[in-house]
């Protein structure tokens, strides 16, 4: 066995050099410095109940960037994202309100099933999502324009559907943002983002779909070659993301307590961040949905950062944008240090 | 100034894990074409990128005139007078034959800072230098209407406009006829007058033997010599080239045609300028060959059998069957297979795995449950073809674009024998691909047939066609203008037929 692990290390660190290694991980070392001064300046930054918070903010957002993340392996995007985690934010909130809230959307209205709410949202978003699907394969618009009509179309639905600012949620539907297991320590949103996680990555690299994904991502005319059914394919990724981005924003209300029509509004755009910045290749066929995790990871622990700091919101957004063309730029290196 | 143009001495270059480059000279000559040759992977354009800077080398001497100099990027080559005209040509296909030429320097009028192009003397200069290249066309016509050897050309003027002393082709001919090539030749001729160095990189022995003053030859990474190419045969060549004497360039060809399994019946493209009317039948355990020029139709008909482009008529039939196909996968399902001509644009996915490449096409026969992928089986599959092709790859997991030519083509057969396709058809399987590897290509083809499997196979090279074919078909203008047997195959009666209109 030390043989083995012997040679294990070898394999590991035979061509290690610290310079590689820190381009490769500078981001998340950058960060994890960032983490350490804001624990160092703000003592409530290392507390259970910051690290609750942050794995319940990352677990909404995981879902949104778990749908995003087939259509940019597959060289698309998708800026729906945020504007359909609000609708479906929307949906649950005027289906979910107490049956004594004075501005009760459906007056009559019993107490629905949250699992049914969650049904209908995913349902309702799986729709727009097979609309991009079928307006990207079929009609072959290029992803950024199709995605960015049905960024508007859904946020006009929604507003048609929901003008004003929706509250009086359950309490049923609120707690699902403060249930937590084994003595109080994880939440329950940490439990569906794994779920769902593991069954994307069961998705990814386990089935002829998620092969077929890189495969389109690697050489679309390839593929199509090679017998992949390309159109369906990417039917199929669009699809999962709008589901996906409902349930995200489900969370997102009970989290809130809350939604508008605004809810959700610049998801998509941290979502692809995250996704970059967790090694998703813009240039498509490359992607993990670790690296997906570790994304969103730090980009939430880049906010929070922020926040304990003490930064003025509006260098925050700086701070963010900053973050977000260092990830692709440093991204590019490790290919271009190929050469 | 000294005897040579440019002289590179003792240049070293190495990558992780690989010396790509040892001690490696050349010396070329102004007024003179110089042969570079080697098998694929040899490091000849390793050895290009290290003059035009792209690469940083390890250890040497570039002499430009007898003088050192260091070459920093492509554009300092550009100005020094090197000027390298690539295998894949990068036309800006909607702009104008002189924009493509005068790009990044367009002649400029005005005062500064209001200066704007002066597009009257960009298109007179352009007119110029293409009569320099004999092409005869308007300097204002579009690339995308060119053709790959026009293109060529323009490409070639490009260099001459800039002054260039060293112009590299890197292996010009790859994609011309035979008339084109005779053109490229006089261009070739009229420059080596003119006292301009020519780096000629190509794999084809009598074109060398013919063009070229003096071969260098690599292996491995290593110069191994210097030759005047008149004292050269095409045997000497191949030898130093592979290290070894290579008694055979075709292998013995031992598979039997049997039966008629496959017809084409009026083939006709929805498209004017393409194939018409095209019959042919295809025999069990037989290799087709098919031949013609550029422009033939040949790769447009096999995408149609393929069902990547659209059809007016016709119909095909596999063992007795009537196949409806409308695109790619309907030919798979009908047990046809193909390996297109652009192994980089349509073969290969370069990001991923060899196992990923192998196994892409045939996943649905390795499922559990009718779901999950069985990565056992699918490993079983890859480790035999990578066994019986013998692809030389570090495992399985290694990225297809950094295997060379000849090892990515058989990880792409390797996709189609997992479908076990009664027909394979290959698109010029061998393009791009260095002599050991072409053979091992053949063979594989030639067992293949003997397997009783019936492969079509398109080639621009009349050599190969009648080393392995058993039959030739020959088209010329989207016709089929006749099929020559195996005995009577020669480049003298497969030319009359794909010249005839």
């Amino acid at each position: 066995m030390p043989e083995k692990l012997n040679g294990w290390f070898e394999k590991k660190f035979k061509d290690f050099s610290i310079g590689d290694f820190l381009i490769k991980n500078a981001l998340i070392i950058i960060l994890i410095i960032m983490a350490i001064v804001a624990a160092i300046y703000n003592g409530n930054f290392v507390s259970a109940n910051n690290f609750k918070n942050i794995s319940i903010n990352f677990s909404a957002r995981f879902l949104i960037a778990l749908g995003v993340s087939g259509c940019l392996i597959t060289r698309g995007t998708d800026l729906s994202a945020g504007r359909m985690a609000g609708l479906g934010a929307c949906i649950a909130g005027t289906l979910l309100q107490t049956s004594d809230y004075a501005q009760k959307f459906f007056p009559n209205l019993g107490d629905v099933p949250i699992l049914a709410v969650f049904v209908l949202a995913m349902v309702i978003c799986g729709f727009f999502g097979l609309i991009n699907g079928i307006v990207v394969s079929y009609l072959k618009v290029p992803p950024f324009i199709a995605t960015l009509g049905t960024q508007t179309i859904v946020y006009g639905a929604c507003q048609l559907y929901s003008p004003m600012p929706l509250g009086g949620y359950r309490k049923d539907y609120t707690a699902l943002s403060s249930t937590f297991f084994l003595g109080n320590s994880i939440p329950l949103f940490i439990v569906i983002a794994a779920l769902v996680g593991a069954f994307m990555w069961f998705l990814y690299n386990k089935t002829r779909h998620g092969k077929y994904m890189y495969a389109i991502g690697g050489n679309e005319t390839a593929a199509e070659v090679s017998g992949v059914n390309v159109s369906k394919t990417l039917i199929i990724i669009y699809t999962l993301a709008g589901l996906l981005y409902a349930a995200g924003g489900v969370l997102l209300g009970a989290k809130a307590g809350g939604a508008t029509v605004n809810t959700g509004y610049g998801y998509e755009l941290e979502a692809i961040a995250s996704c970059t910045i967790g090694g998703v290749s813009t240039t498509g066929g490359i992607g993990k949905i670790s690296g997906i995790v570790i994304g969103v990871l730090v980009f939430e622990f880049l906010k929070t950062s922020m926040q304990f700091l003490g930064i003025n919101p509006a260098v925050q957004y700086i701070i963010q944008g900053v973050v977000i063309i260092l990830a692709v730029a440093l991204d590019l290196r490790k290919y271009l240090a190929k050469k | 100034m000294g005897e040579y143009f440019l002289e590179l001495k003792g240049i070293s270059k190495a990558f992780p894990g690989v010396q790509a480059l040892d001690n490696v000279s050349l010396q070329v000559r102004p007024g003179s074409v110089h042969a570079l040759m080697g098998e694929n992977g040899a490091g000849k354009s390793t050895l290009m990128k290290c003059l035009f800077g792209i690469y940083k080398m390890d250890a040497g001497q570039i002499l430009l005139e007898g003088e050192e100099v260091s070459v920093i990027n492509p554009l300092d080559a550009l100005q020094k007078g090197i000027a390298m005209v690539h295998q894949e040509l990068q036309p800006i296909p909607d702009r104008s034959i002189a924009e493509n030429i005068f790009c990044g320097r367009y002649p400029t009028k005005g005062v500064w800072p209001i200066r704007w192009t002066d597009d009257k003397k960009m298109n007179e200069e352009a007119q110029k230098w293409l009569g320099e290249v004999s092409l005869n066309m308007d300097s204002k016509t579009k690339l995308r209407e060119l053709s790959i050897s026009q293109m060529q050309i323009v490409e070639i003027a490009k260099a001459i406009s800039m002054n260039a002393k060293l112009v590299i082709l890197d292996e010009p001919t790859s994609s011309l006829t035979q008339s084109e090539v005779e053109k490229l030749f006089a261009i070739i001729n009229r420059l080596r007058e003119r006292g301009v160095a020519i780096i000629y990189i190509s794999h084809k022995m009598d074109e060398i033997l013919r063009i070229s003053d003096e071969v260098t030859i690599m292996r491995d990474g290593q110069y191994i010599g210097t030759w005047k190419s008149s004292e050269m045969t095409v045997d000497m060549i191949i030898s130093k080239m592979v290290g070894r004497d290579l008694t055979n360039v075709y292998p013995p060809k031992t598979n039997t045609p049997g039966e008629v399994v496959f017809s084409v019946r009026n083939y006709s493209s929805t498209l004017p300028h393409s194939f018409k009317e095209v019959n042919f039948d295809l025999r069990k355990g037989e290799i087709l060959g098919f031949a013609g020029l550029v422009g033939a139709q040949r790769t447009e008909l096999m995408e149609a059998i393929f069902g990547l482009r659209s059809l007016e008529k016709g119909s095909v039939e596999l063992n007795k069957r009537v196949l409806r196909i409308k695109r790619p996968r309907d030919a798979i399902l009908s047990k046809i297979g193909m390996i297109t001509e652009d192994r980089r644009g349509s073969g290969i996915f370069g990001v991923l795995s060899v196992k990923d490449n192998i196994s892409v096409s045939s996943l649905n026969n390795y499922l559990l449950a009718g779901i999950v992928l069985d990565d056992a089986k699918i490993d079983k599959l890859v480790n035999d073809n990578v066994g019986r092709l013998s692809i030389k790859t570090p495992d399985l997991r290694t990225l297809i674009k950094s295997l060379s030519g000849g090892n990515q083509q058989k990880v792409i057969i390797s996709r189609w024998l997992a479908n076990n396709p009664d027909v394979l058809i290959m698109d010029e399987p061998t393009r791009g691909i260095d002599v050991g590897a072409k053979y091992e290509i053949y063979q594989i083809m030639i067992n293949l047939a003997n397997e009783g499997k019936s492969i079509i196979m398109v080639s621009s090279e009349m050599a190969e066609l009648i080393g392995v074919a058993d039959r030739i078909a020959v088209m010329c203008n989207g016709r089929l203008t006749g099929i020559v047997e195996g005995e009577e195959a020669n480049q003298e009666r497969i030319m009359q037929l794909a010249t005839q209109f």
